[in-house]
């Protein structure tokens, strides 16, 4: 225990500073969760492996001699077709099944890239190295990397971009139209098979935008991908379906969270109070919802 | 009755015999039987109640930590003994190590007993997905906490103190075969006498229809956590035996190994078949004598084989194998077949 981050407020600043930007990097994660969570009804705990995947897409390029950033345009349409690959492969099947089914079915898609990425990148802890410096604030007393900054305008220029096609663009229309009731939306002539399998994609690429991202800010690991699902999970039981402010703020929240855990608890325990808020999250909502259905006696 | 009496002889005496009959395989047959433990008390949730936990590896987890510690607590400073890791400055007398591994078993599985039936009425209250989510956080946050607490080794691991040097090699092979066995063999019994009890039926209930089962009187809260508490008992039980027979605990690849050990016990019981008696115990066999194909001849290819496996068995095996057998077999699992029904059936098909 720790608590040097009360006494000096410059470290709560930094604390601060950091949580919100790395919120904003959860939170176009957990946008991309609530998306295909609202429309098919999936769990999908490759979600973090699809981050990490998509981060060591631009890890790979910054290998090769270009500038990892790009990764945020190349690694989202590679990511799209490998989602919409996963999709006609795993999911279709399991769309109208079980939500059970559904996780476990994703968590072996999870475990198979995790290994295969293992195998393909090696277990090394990496980071794309963007070049961009650090800006120093309040007398040089808090460090923020500018890749930092660059990440989260990032982030919320594509979450910006997803929200204005969803609402003006067709397949965007019928995303909406299948989330709020398939059939009816089949009747009326969309091709729901299709919207799925878009909407997958979408969901994957965000997933790549994000990873790309994490690459160029964080590290990434292949074995790192299972609390990129936990926190994107919790970020949305706690905002709801299809709230994106929302989803803007718990990212943030959590961010925030997570670092003074990491400055009071100490690093080594800083997923476990991931999981943990999680556990604890959940249990807070289920003694709510029983108060709930207490007034209805 | 009586073939049923003869089979169950059958396989205890093959049970017996087995670690004579396969000297070599004496450390598979006693992961066997830990593994067959698993999936069956998986499957009180999983399978009777609709309950799909992730989170029965806490209590696995907890069983394994909680007897190495009270085997080595009991007579040296364990603190120094997780300190000094492999190099062994303290050395159990046979009898020391036999009297704290029966203390540590009865240690492992009465707290992980209470810790679920404390934790049982803010855990059980979720329902479906959220549920297993919570409990797949669980799993996971008690690993990486483990992982930080220096007394039960961190992140170093934890040596189990060893076999004591009685009766020469073959010995701690079969002393763990034994023990494993007499839990796979008491967990089989207190199971199928639950489920001959009114308590399986109402487990069933709650799977399924909750709110109906609660409308008709039934307190589902008080039997959803005798179910874990049940299971938490047989999980603690199993972890302290793997414990031993693994000589070595690390928080999260040998404890709390939710991609692992918690991932198997649910696919174990996928496979044989939920919500019957046998299913998971054929499933837990089946799986084990596959892993360990796959890790003998796709060795560093394992996972992915295990990630595959998984896809397939829940897209296309969903029934297990036991659903398999009744479907096509109904007969044989005293259901009355109207053979024009059944016709008309597959025709609407």
């Amino acid at each position: 225990m720790d608590f040097m981050v009360f006494q000096y407020p410059m470290i709560t600043v930094q604390a601060c500073l950091d949580g919100l930007l790395l919120g904003i990097l959860f939170a176009l994660i957990a946008y991309g969760m609530a998306l295909q969570w609202g429309v098919m009804n999936i769990i999908n705990i490759a979600q973090g492996d699809l981050v990490i995947l998509g981060g060591y897409i631009a890890y790979f390029m910054y290998l090769y001699g270009i500038h990892p950033a790009w990764g945020v345009i190349v690694s989202p349409f590679i990511m799209y077709f490998i989602g919409v690959g996963i999709y006609k492969l795993v999911i279709n099947k399991v769309v109208d099944r079980d939500l059970f089914i559904s996780i476990l079915a994703t968590f072996g898609i999870s475990i198979l890239f995790m290994q295969l990425m293992n195998f393909a990148f090696g277990a090394d802890v990496v980071l794309a190295n963007s070049g961009y410096g650090t800006t120093m604030l309040f007398d040089n007393n808090v460090t923020l990397p500018n890749s930092k900054i660059f990440s989260a305008f990032v982030s919320i220029v594509f979450a910006i971009c997803l929200v204005i096609y969803m609402k003006k663009s067709k397949l965007g229309r019928a995303i909406r139209a299948t989330a709020q009731n398939a059939r009816a939306a089949k009747i009326l002539g969309v091709d729901t098979e299709k919207v799925y399998a878009a909407t997958f994609g979408i969901n994957a690429a965000l997933c790549g935008v994000a990873g790309a991202l994490i690459s160029i800010t964080f590290t990434i690991h292949p074995y790192m991908g299972l609390p990129y699902t936990i926190r994107s999970f919790m970020i949305v039981i706690v905002a709801g379906l299809g709230n994106l402010p929302g989803v803007a703020m718990s990212g943030m929240g959590l961010g925030v969270f997570e670092e003074f855990a990491d400055y009071i608890l100490g690093t080594e325990f800083r997923i476990g109070s991931v999981f943990l808020l999680l556990v604890l999250i959940l249990v807070y909502r289920r003694f709510k919802l029983s108060r709930k259905r207490e007034y209805l006696k | 009755m009586n073939k049923n009496v003869l089979l169950y002889a059958a396989i205890l005496i093959f049970g017996l015999a087995a670690p004579f009959l396969f000297p070599a395989f004496k450390v598979q047959l006693s992961i066997l039987c830990v593994l067959i433990v698993l999936a069956t008390t998986w499957n009180i949730q999983g399978g009777e109640m609709g309950y799909n936990t992730f989170g029965n590896i806490l209590f696995y987890g907890l069983g394994m930590y909680l007897c190495a510690s009270v085997q080595v607590g009991m007579f040296f400073p364990l603190a120094e003994w997780t300190e000094s890791g492999g190099e062994k400055t303290f050395v159990h007398t046979p009898s020391q190590f036999f009297q704290g591994m029966a203390a540590g078993l009865v240690v492992a599985a009465i707290i992980p007993t209470i810790i679920a039936g404390l934790i049982g009425y803010a855990i059980l209250g979720l329902r479906g997905h959220y549920f297993a989510i919570c409990t797949l956080g669980l799993g996971v946050a008690a690993g990486e906490i483990s992982g930080g607490i220096e007394i039960i080794g961190a992140g170093q691991g934890f040596t189990t103190p060893p076999f004591p040097n009685v009766g020469g090699l073959e010995a701690r092979g079969e002393f763990f075969y034994f023990l494993s066995f007499g839990a796979l063999v008491l967990t089989f019994l207190a199971v199928r006498a639950i489920y001959s009890t009114r308590f399986k039926l109402i487990l069933n209930a709650i799977r399924d229809n909750e709110d109906k089962a609660e409308a008709m009187g039934i307190e589902t809260m008080k039997y959803k956590i005798i179910g874990w508490m049940v299971s938490a008992f047989f999980c603690g039980l199993a972890g302290g035996i793997m414990g031993g027979l693994v000589g070595y605990i690390d928080s999260t690849d040998v404890a709390f190994d939710g991609r692992e050990m918690g991932v198997f016990m649910v696919l174990m019981a996928i496979l044989g078949g939920k919500g019957t008696l046998w299913g998971p115990i054929i499933g837990a066999t089946v799986f084990h004598i596959f892993k360990e194909g796959f890790w003998t001849f796709f060795l560093g290819w394992q996972y992915v084989a295990l990630g595959v496996l998984i896809v397939i068995i829940v897209i296309y095996f969903p029934e297990g194998i036991m659903g398999w057998l009744r479907e096509k077999y109904p007969e044989r699992f005293g259901e009355v077949v109207d053979e024009a029904d059944r016709k008309a059936q597959v025709e609407l098909k």
